[in-house]
């Protein structure tokens, strides 16, 4: 199994003319996603590696005849916010929003729309997610010869706020011979449509997972409230979790913002060790060296076995 | 984007909320004359982006127009945790019964705007919510319907605030809600916001911030009624001449991004890494086996040869950079040939060996057998994947103390 995308999903690519969305497009049918259709205004009547392109989201559903369960956004930050209110209003229940720089006041409306109609945001300014071997949505992992190399099925749910930190993650768990059940670029963003936490459901309830491997940097609150999840919930799921962007702790890299915009931190919760030290009092296991993480999961099957 | 306080005064006039009458001047005789204009005893302040500018001196009172003039003559040159003032504020000194509290944040978690207020002002919020919990209203405001008067009038309620001062606040929150959210605000704080004697309220001091992100919608507030140039930034720091030279080489060229930043690094073992993700791990792993990173770069969206050159020849020139590093989490999109011979050609055209220059290449990824190849060509040594990200960076940091690895 695996969460929110499965190999029967059908979805869409909303600015699938664009240079990187016919990449991403190949990339996706490649990998054996069922991409049926695409939308960039103006350019109905094309074809994107065989994909009918459409001028709205409604003839792009209507063509389609059954509902279309998602859509990856990949359009200019100043559109973003009306391409996702689209897919939303035309029934579309899972939306990865690639596009990054989009302000935070049009993300808080996107999410909170998709909250009032039963939608659920993936990004923005992310990769997507992959179920190993059976599909993906969005760039995440590249071509899919790239994607084959680093992630094969296995029992470790990932979610990360870095795109390429995702694979590089799944890669090493791949190569220590555990695998992903799903992979999940949350996205890099203050502001984003699906947090580690609000993820966590699905996963919990996921036969396949039995592990979850976090990804996260400094900046935001939403370690703090993952750390709240598994204790209030008592998870079944041992979490293992890395922490980049240390170095942002010291003195003269106050006020400054590296590698995400949302590591911008914004009070004394948000720096990288306060973070560590919330998420283990949670009981998740805060690993040093990126290349701790395959052993310290394998730990904590161990002990769930 | 931070404001200046005389911009953020500016911003909560237009929106509408009530404050002293005050004069921004550039000129000890400016000072002068809004000095005589507000006819009585005025407080002098800087204008810089910095905090802490009252203990640097840089807020001073007047009783009469010449010490005005004075201040502001002396308060112009002071240079205040490395910045140089704008200008200065003369504000009147205000005749103050009680001081509040209101602002409107962020909560990232809600994913909502967040009032914020107080009847304890004048002081830190932080440090209010932590001594006194019960004097801070807090209240969400949805992003999709009108913000209502009556949201604003329940969050300062809750601070048990009545009669007509919660009349006369709940007018100045409510629209500093809406300033926040129709100027697209990170932060819109009015600290103190003060209760006259005669009863009114007035902003004294305001801090605001926009998010990055919105500038370019934002012109016409920040063009039109603030006459900021588009040239001004507003970065907290001065950027260097490296972090000025590497901006200009990712904008000649429109693909792929690169970035580079100095600010707080000073070591010998240059960076030309990536992507964000990556940048931070490989940032870390560097510095966590002692190794002194001479900056901070990021490398993504697939750049050309001449971008990756670019960068790398940057860094290498760098005072005290001895050796660099080429190193970025498993690439999908950017090209690790490409980025193989950016580096290459880098060295070569400053006239250094590039297997002497290059302490490791661990990029993984497409391309990778092709950037391999050229890598061998020139005895560069070089990873795939099943070297981690925290092996790589010790084994450049070992090159570069001449220890074994």
């Amino acid at each position: 199994m695996s969460i929110l995308l499965g190999k029967e999903t059908a979805f869409i690519v909303q600015g699938i003319t664009g240079r990187e969305a016919v990449n991403l497009t190949r990339e996706c049918l490649d990998y054996g996603s069922r991409v049926v259709g695409g939308v960039t205004p103006g350019r109905k009547g094309r074809e994107v590696h065989g994909v009918p392109v459409f001028d709205t989201v409604a003839q792009a559903v209507e063509n389609h005849g059954a509902p279309v369960d998602g859509s990856v956004v990949t359009v200019p930050p100043a559109f973003t916010k009306d391409a996702v209110l689209e897919a939303i209003e035309n029934g579309i229940k899972l939306i990865v929003v690639v596009t990054e720089r989009i302000p935070r006041r049009d993300v808080a409306q996107m999410v909170e729309l998709a909250e009032l109609r039963g939608a659920r945001i993936i990004g923005p300014n992310c990769l997507g997610l992959i179920v190993p071997a059976v599909c993906k949505m969005g760039g995440i992992g590249g071509p899919a010869k790239d994607a084959a190399k680093a992630y094969a099925p296995g029992p470790v749910g990932v979610m990360s706020r870095s795109g390429g930190m995702t694979t590089e993650i799944s890669s090493a768990l791949t190569r220590a011979g555990l695998g992903v059940s799903t992979a999940v670029s949350i996205g890099g963003d203050a502001i984003i449509g699906s947090t580690y936490a609000e993820l966590m459901p699905y996963f919990e309830a996921d036969e396949q997972t039995r592990a979850i491997v976090i990804y996260t940097e400094p900046g935001g609150r939403m370690e703090a409230q993952l750390s709240a999840w598994v204790k209030e919930n008592d998870s079944r799921l041992p979490v293992v979790a890395f922490m980049a962007g240390k170095f942002m702790d010291d003195e003269e890299m106050k006020g400054m913002s590296f590698g995400h915009a949302g590591t911008i931190v914004e009070g004394k919760e948000d720096t990288a060790t306060e973070k560590i030290v919330r998420l283990e009092a949670a009981g998740i296991r805060v690993v040093e060296r990126i290349d701790e993480i395959p052993d310290a999961v394998k730990e904590k099957l161990g002990a769930t076995v | 984007m931070r404001f200046y306080e005389f911009e953020a005064r500016k911003i909560v006039e237009l929106a509408g909320i009530p404050v002293t009458e005050y004069g921004f001047c550039t000129t000890a005789e400016q000072a002068r004359k809004a000095a005589e204009t507000i006819g009585g005893p005025v407080v002098v302040k800087s204008q810089v982006l910095s905090g802490g500018r009252m203990k640097a001196g840089g807020v001073k009172f007047a009783e009469t127009p010449d010490e005005a003039a004075e201040h502001a003559e002396a308060i112009l040159k002071l240079e205040i945790n490395g910045q140089m003032p704008r200008g200065v504020l003369v504000d009147p000194k205000a005749e103050v019964k009680q001081e509040y509290y209101a602002g409107v944040v962020w909560d990232g978690t809600a994913k909502r705007p967040l009032m914020l207020f107080s009847d304890i002002g004048g002081i830190d919020i932080e440090e209010v919510a932590e001594k006194h919990p019960d004097h801070v209203g807090r209240g969400h405001l949805s992003n999709l319907l009108p913000i209502s008067d009556f949201e604003a009038k329940q969050t300062i309620a809750a601070t048990g605030v009545t009669g007509s001062q919660l009349n006369r606040a709940t007018q100045v929150l409510a629209r500093l809600a809406r300033l926040f959210r129709d100027n697209d605000m990170i932060l819109a704080e009015i600290n103190p916001l003060a209760e006259l004697t005669d009863g009114s309220f007035v902003a004294l001091d305001a801090h605001m911030e926009m998010e990055n992100e919105a500038v370019g919608r934002q012109k016409a507030l920040l063009r039109r009624q603030l006459e900021i140039a588009a040239d001004d930034t507003r970065e907290p720091y001065e950027p260097s001449a490296f972090e000025r030279n590497v901006a200009a080489i990712d904008a000649a060229d429109h693909r792929g991004v690169i970035q580079g930043r100095d600010h707080g690094f000073q070591g010998n073992l240059g960076l030309v890494i990536g992507a964000g993700g990556g940048s931070l791990t490989l940032t870390d792993a560097v510095r966590s086996q002692g190794g002194k990173p001479a900056n901070y770069s990021e490398i993504g969206g697939n750049p050309s040869v001449a971008k990756a050159c670019g960068l790398a020849k940057q860094v290498l020139e760098k005072d005290g950079v001895e050796k660099i590093a080429v190193m970025m989490s498993i690439v999908s999109n950017t090209r690790v040939d490409i980025v193989a011979r950016g580096v290459i050609k880098a060295c070569l055209e400053l006239g250094r060996d590039p297997g002497e220059a290059i302490a490791i290449f661990r990029i993984p990824g497409a391309w990778e057998e092709e950037g391999f190849k050229i890598l061998e060509r020139y005895g560069v040594e070089y990873c795939d994947r099943s070297v981690s990200i925290w092996e790589a960076a010790g084994r450049a940091v070992a090159k570069i103390q001449g220890t074994p690895a």
